[in-house]
């Protein structure tokens, strides 16, 4: 209970600062409607207005803000409107609509569960490939110190880079090596998007696990030798282990991170996912969509990071790890 | 018969404010069954030789054999069994797991290995606590363990390096009682870092005394008592004499900067 209410004094906050938010962000526009409505603006000229700001309209116009959260295209939209379309583009669309899976047996590909969908696909793909390579250049770097001295400054270099500056190129590449001649459909069709998600969620993933493997202390290290253990046995039997805890913390960080480069992924591409629904109300000025789609990555990214917790929970207990 | 010997082993490290001379001169014979404790000052250069006999440090002059080769062949023969300062359990492994990490990296067959476990777990009175975690053990405890875990693949030679440094003195007292028992029973050959007087004298055949800058061995005392030794064998005369004698030598290494 105490929790509680911190917890729900900040998700209030948040709802309050955005409410009002959408005053002086749709004042324009909800000012023009009440005047063709008949209501007398302050200035009345249209030319006027567009040179005044914002805050001042709306605090000569306070009896004509009605509409400023109703608005069908608002420049920010309120909360509830958000909610009523992440409604029908999930349940709406899926249970009522005409292509939902209820009367077409398969997912409407208007729907947020479908696109959702392909987004996650892509970024599990990407998460996979990117945490498989994060792992394995940090086991070679940590026994290399050569691999070390040559990988580890591109790895660095490489998440300088913009991924939104990069994404176009990685796809046009992969698209010219016609991949989708001698791989199944599913996977030509992912494999850009997971090459950006992988491209970023490796890098957490390198570094933690480094870090992770060179965790045990010299003494541990020591120990190992008095065996006369091999550089794989360290490798499998002390360092491997240690760096387990060591690893969530990059999954984690790299999941979210592969959700990012999924979406970024699905904005040249245009064939589905969060990211061209994105792109698509962008391109309409359906900003109540833009939002609705920026939610429910939201709500993927944090169901991944929970899932990823789950796990990390699940694993550090049966090593052991005192709970 | 030596199954340790040094002779006129030096080991200088070469650090940014010059040479330090860890070992300067240093010459021992360890015989087969002897329970020998280093015992000086920090920087005095014990903990360096015993890890120099580990083949951990590599000695820049003298010579030195164990079980009459190198250090480092001897290392690889796996001839000693390594107790650190801290226990060093591995917190993912239960402690029956942590005593076959050792032997799982020498190839120990699956029944040898749950045979061995058991029998060494008796040896430091922990039967019983196989499949229990490190963290679920008290700081004796995992001492104990990690005790064990040196013993478990049977090595001739236990080196232990300020074993119970970290423990109080209660614990530390019934430790060294058990550890006589089980140097008796083993008939092992027990090199043995610490700075405790009474420590070394309770339990030692022989006991060297080293000093700083640059470590040497100022005296080899060899112990007159019994090797049956009940705790209060500490108040006698002759315990004194030993320790007094030890005292006298820690001094005199002082005495001589």
């Amino acid at each position: 209970m105490r929790r509680l209410v911190p917890v729900l004094t900040v998700v209030l906050a948040i709802f309050a600062i955005w409410y009002v938010a959408c005053v002086p962000m749709n004042v324009r526009e909800v000012l023009t409607q009440a005047e063709r409505a008949g209501a007398e603006i302050v200035p009345a000229a249209a030319a006027e207005r567009r040179d005044a700001g914002a805050l001042g309209l709306v605090l000569r116009n306070t009896a004509h803000l009605g509409a400023s959260w109703s608005m069908e295209r608002a420049k920010l939209p309120a909360p509830h409107q958000v909610a009523v379309e992440l409604w029908d583009s999930t349940v709406g669309e899926e249970v009522y609509g005409r292509r939902g899976i209820v009367r077409s047996g398969t997912l409407s590909n208007r729907s947020l569960i479908y696109h959702g969908g392909v987004t996650l696909s892509a970024t599990l793909f990407g998460f996979l490939i990117g945490t498989a390579a994060g792992v394995l250049l940090a086991i070679g770097i940590v026994q290399s110190r050569t691999m070390e001295m040559s990988v580890m400054p591109w790895a660095i270099v490489s998440q300088t880079i913009p991924i939104i500056a990069l994404a176009p190129m990685i796809i046009v590449v992969l698209y010219s090596l016609g991949l989708d001649r001698f791989l199944p459909e599913g996977i030509a069709g992912l494999l850009p998007k997971a090459v950006i998600s992988a491209y970023l969620s490796f890098f957490p993933v390198l570094v933690g696990m480094v870090k992770g493997l060179r965790s045990p202390d010299q003494m541990q290290l020591d120990l190992m030798q008095t065996y006369n253990a091999s550089r794989g046995e360290v490798m499998r039997k002390l360092r491997l282990p240690a760096s387990v805890p060591y690893l969530f913390a990059s999954l984690k960080v790299g999941i979210a991170a592969s959700l990012v480069g999924a979406i970024v992924g699905e904005l040249p591409v245009q064939r589905g996912g969060l990211g061209a629904r994105m792109l698509a109300g962008t391109y309409y000025g359906q900003t109540t969509q833009i939002w609705a789609a920026l939610i429910a990555a939201a709500l993927l990214a944090a169901l991944l990071v929970f899932a990823m917790g789950w796990i990390e929970r699940r694993t550090l207990r049966s090593m052991g790890v005192q709970a | 018969m030596s199954v340790i010997s040094a002779n006129a082993l030096d080991l200088t490290f070469e650090t940014n404010d010059g040479p330090v001379h860890a070992l300067k001169g240093v010459s021992l014979d360890i015989n087969k069954g002897d329970f020998v404790s280093f015992i000086g000052p920090s920087g005095c250069g014990k903990t360096t030789f015993l890890r120099c006999i580990a083949g951990l440090e590599t000695p820049t002059g003298g010579t030195l054999t164990v079980n009459g080769m190198s250090p480092d062949e001897a290392r690889q023969a796996r001839a000693y069994g390594y107790v650190f300062q801290a226990a060093g359990l591995y917190p993912w492994r239960t402690i029956g797991q942590n005593i076959k990490l050792p032997l799982e990296i020498m190839q120990f067959g699956r029944n040898e290995q749950n045979q061995r476990v058991k029998s060494v777990l008796e040896l430091v009175e922990l039967s019983g606590f196989e499949n229990k975690y490190p963290w679920q053990l008290s700081g004796g405890m995992q001492q104990r363990a990690s005790i064990a875990r040196a013993l478990a693949f049977d090595a001739d030679i236990l080196l232990m390096d300020e074993p119970f440094g970290a423990l109080d003195e209660i614990v530390r007292d019934h430790l060294n009682e058990q550890l006589l028992a089980l140097w008796a029973r083993t008939e092992k050959t027990i090199g043995f870092v610490t700075h405790s007087i009474p420590e070394a004298v309770y339990l030692s055949t022989h006991i060297v005394v080293m000093s700083p800058r640059p470590g040497r061995i100022t005296d080899v005392i060899e112990s007159p008592l019994p090797k049956e030794r009940p705790l209060d064998i500490r108040d006698s005369q002759e315990f004194i004499e030993i320790a007094h004698r030890v005292r006298e030598g820690l001094r005199a290494g002082h005495l001589d900067e």
